[in-house]
């Protein structure tokens, strides 16, 4: 099938393409031609104004399959990427039972088997993310996976942290880290003057600090490859930012919610203000976003975390940890970053396709003829409120429901399929 | 809570702290309101305190005590409260674990809702019955020092009683052990010190707080050898500096630990006075919310 996407913007940095006004060809959802292109039997899509970058890529995401299809599943987890204009997304390992075996990792991609989304499992660093006995890692590289963690808590010892680098160094695998010291982690938001006036319980930023810090030093000793989810306290910012300088291997990401959120909005205690790591300071979010322009955080990932509405019912300090991201997180980052001038278009693409892309080592997006059309379409500047309601995800805890945001994905393209408008169009 | 509010239930209180002296105890104010006293967490002071004060003011009371953990596999928070507000309600008393539930109760209910005490957020009456005890006896609230000792962090009584006490013109100041004082507290606008001997000296009256020996003894503080003898209140330390100065304690009293039991029981009474002033503003406010709409 032909299709023509028309008079559109094609921006990708990765190959310096940045054509204004001009088309792109796709036949069975391959390009075949860019340009200024006369096709009479192609279905056409205008595009004025919009852009065509490359897919975005979201390395953060929680599916929920296998064990609490309720609440998410492969396939809704799929398609809420493809509303919020990922073409590929990487699950995490908490599921029940944890991926940590070749058999949960082709069952995830043979649920996601046909998906305009690509999704590539995380597996577990340790058998049941318990901590205690390494994860079969040759064969789960051998299965697909793009890194191991054990997210939802760190690694528990350094001794075992270790291991993990050192033999995960062999299939040059990143180890992806959430960083939270456990013996100070029993807290729900935190520490500062509004967990005092709260009386809740509280998780001070020290405890990511000490094993940010602890993990950058075993990567160093081992020479291995260290990532730092959704990283959230200045400090830490600080320590990837040294580490980088000598020449470690570290990367970074944040979340839009810890680039937009502070702890002050738990005042509500509205369970959609909680998630681990809590919602920091004014001060944190100064420091990370000055680590997006400088670079010092690679990426921008969601820790999309579904929850069912009666968990999140729940009194605030019993309520789980984390908020969904999938289909808010491009139109947070544009309005919060791009629109305020904080990041370049060059940039965004960046932190949301090129750079994830190039930590879990999956190939270059690269528009060319005769390439795999992988596209997300974006509209800067359509102005939108987001409703859960409308959420492709099978959850709604949201605290960005209602929110007006200025910029969007408007519609991606992947695997000979088309998403834009609310459609799928096998192309 | 502003200043207005507070000076309305303490002069409230007075009236039926008298009340409290008669022989028939009792007065018509709220007949035909029902009120709940939903207890999820085990309480003996504050839930018969409540229930004396409704059954005082004629109301009807139903109990309800359950533990959050049983709770917790069970039916929700949420359906609890829909449950019982639809067998037509008009107020109910919530003392519960988590910090923030009375708020939450706000928003999914149409009933009045009283804070008998969330998790280590806050514990409004029993400020206010310390206001009115500390009234009582100082002869007025503006100008006067307060010290409130012992364990900040895990109180709930701690922060309504610095909102409240600076509400109304007292100079407030904590201490304790450092571990036991939580994050920035500082920037209420109050002191914290850490020398029981400085606090008395200082201070007009000290509110002491329980020590929960079983949670924290060992984790927060060495052992409670060390706490009685570096925070204890006992007459000889009194002596020594000198003072007469009023102590309050929330209950329950841990003798020998925060307060020794010569203090406890001192000629004056003042804590077991409390309990009773306890009753009149808890009457205050269940009649000035239940006269209100």
């Amino acid at each position: 099938m032909k299709v023509l996407l028309k008079d559109v913007n094609l921006y990708n940095p990765a190959q310096k393409i940045d054509e204004k006004s001009t088309s792109v060809l796709l036949e069975d959802g391959i390009i075949s031609e860019i340009g200024d292109i006369k096709t009479k039997d192609a279905s056409v899509y205008e595009l004025r104004g919009k852009y065509i970058v490359p897919g975005f890529f979201d390395m953060h995401v929680h599916l929920r399959e296998p064990g609490r299809e309720d609440e998410e599943t492969v396939v809704s987890g799929s398609d809420a990427a493809a509303n919020g204009g990922f073409t590929g997304i990487a699950c995490m390992p908490n599921t029940k039972p944890a991926i940590d075996s070749a058999e949960i990792v082709n069952f995830i991609k043979n649920q996601s088997r046909n998906h305009i989304v690509d999704v590539y499992p995380i597996a577990a660093a340790t058998i049941g993310r318990e901590g205690e006995i390494l994860s079969p890692m040759a064969e789960l590289t051998e299965a697909g996976v793009v890194g191991f963690s054990d997210d939802g808590v760190a690694i528990k010892t350094a001794s075992i942290l270790r291991k993990v680098l050192e033999y995960s160094k062999m299939y040059n695998l990143p180890v992806i880290e959430h960083c939270e010291d456990e013996t100070l982690a029993n807290g729900a938001m935190n520490e500062g003057l509004n967990s005092t006036l709260l009386g809740l319980p509280a998780l001070p930023s020290v405890a990511e600090d000490l094993i940010v810090s602890r993990d950058i030093q075993m990567a160093d000793y081992t020479a291995g490859v260290i990532h730092i989810a959704h990283i959230s306290t200045r400090n830490a910012v600080q320590y990837v930012r040294e580490a980088k300088s000598k020449g470690i291997k570290v990367t970074a990401e944040v979340t839009p919610h810890h680039f937009t959120l502070i702890d002050e909005m738990v005042k509500t205690y509205d369970t959609n203000f909680k998630m681990n790591p809590p919602l920091r300071t004014q001060e944190d979010i100064e420091a990370i976003v000055e680590a997006l322009k400088e670079g010092t955080i690679d990426c921008i990932a969601s820790d999309h975390a579904p929850h069912s509405i009666e968990e999140k019912e729940e009194e605030f300090q019993y309520a789980p940890n984390g908020i969904l991201g999938l289909e808010t997180m491009v139109g947070i980052t544009l309005s919060e970053l791009y629109h305020k001038k904080v990041l370049t278009l060059k940039e965004i693409i960046e932190k949301l396709s090129i750079n994830p892309r190039r930590i879990l080592n999956l190939p270059k997006i690269k528009f060319s003829v005769g390439e795999k059309a992988n596209f997300t379409i974006v509209d800067l500047d359509a102005v939108w409120t987001v409703d859960i309601n409308k959420f492709k995800s099978k959850s709604r805890n949201s605290p960005f429901d209602k929110k007006l945001l200025n910029g969007k994905s408007v519609g991606v393209v992947n695997n000979s399929k088309l998403y834009y408008n609310d459609e799928l169009v096998n192309i | 809570m502003p200043k207005e509010d507070i000076q309305i239930i303490l002069d409230t209180a007075i009236t039926f702290r008298e009340v409290l002296n008669r022989p028939i105890k009792k007065v018509p104010t709220l007949q035909g309101k029902t009120i709940v006293n939903l207890f999820y967490e085990d309480s003996t002071r504050t839930r018969i305190s409540f229930e004396l004060a409704e059954k005082r003011l004629s109301a009807d009371t139903i109990n309800f005590s359950l533990s959050t953990s049983s709770v917790k596999k069970g039916e929700s928070l949420k359906d609890t409260i829909k449950n019982i507000e639809a067998m037509k309600v008009d107020m109910i008393i919530i003392r519960h674990s988590a910090a923030g539930t009375p708020l939450y109760l706000t928003k999914i209910c149409d009933s009045n809702i009283i804070n008998a005490g969330d998790g280590t957020h806050e514990h409004p009456t029993q400020a206010l019955l310390d206001m009115y005890s500390i009234k009582e006896r100082m002869g007025r609230l503006k100008g006067l020092k307060v010290c409130i000792v012992g364990d900040i962090s895990h109180s709930r009584v701690a922060l309504s009683n610095i909102f409240g006490l600076k509400t109304m013109g007292v100079k407030v100041s904590v201490c304790g052990p450092s571990t036991m004082i939580p994050k920035r507290i500082e920037e209420l606008g109050i002191d914290v010190i850490h020398n029981i001997d400085e606090a008395i000296q200082e201070n007009d009256v000290l509110n002491v707080l329980r020590i929960q020996l079983e949670r924290n003894a060992g984790k927060y503080f060495p052992s409670i050898r060390e706490y009685s003898k570096y925070f204890g209140i006992t007459n000889e330390r009194l002596e020594k500096n000198g003072k007469n100065i009023l102590i309050l304690h929330p209950g329950p009293i841990n003798r020998g630990v925060e307060i020794s039991s010569e203090v406890a029981d001192g000629s004056d009474q003042i804590i077991l006075n409390q309990v009773t002033n306890g009753v009149a503003i808890r009457m205050a406010v269940l009649y000035l919310l239940g006269t209100l709409n």
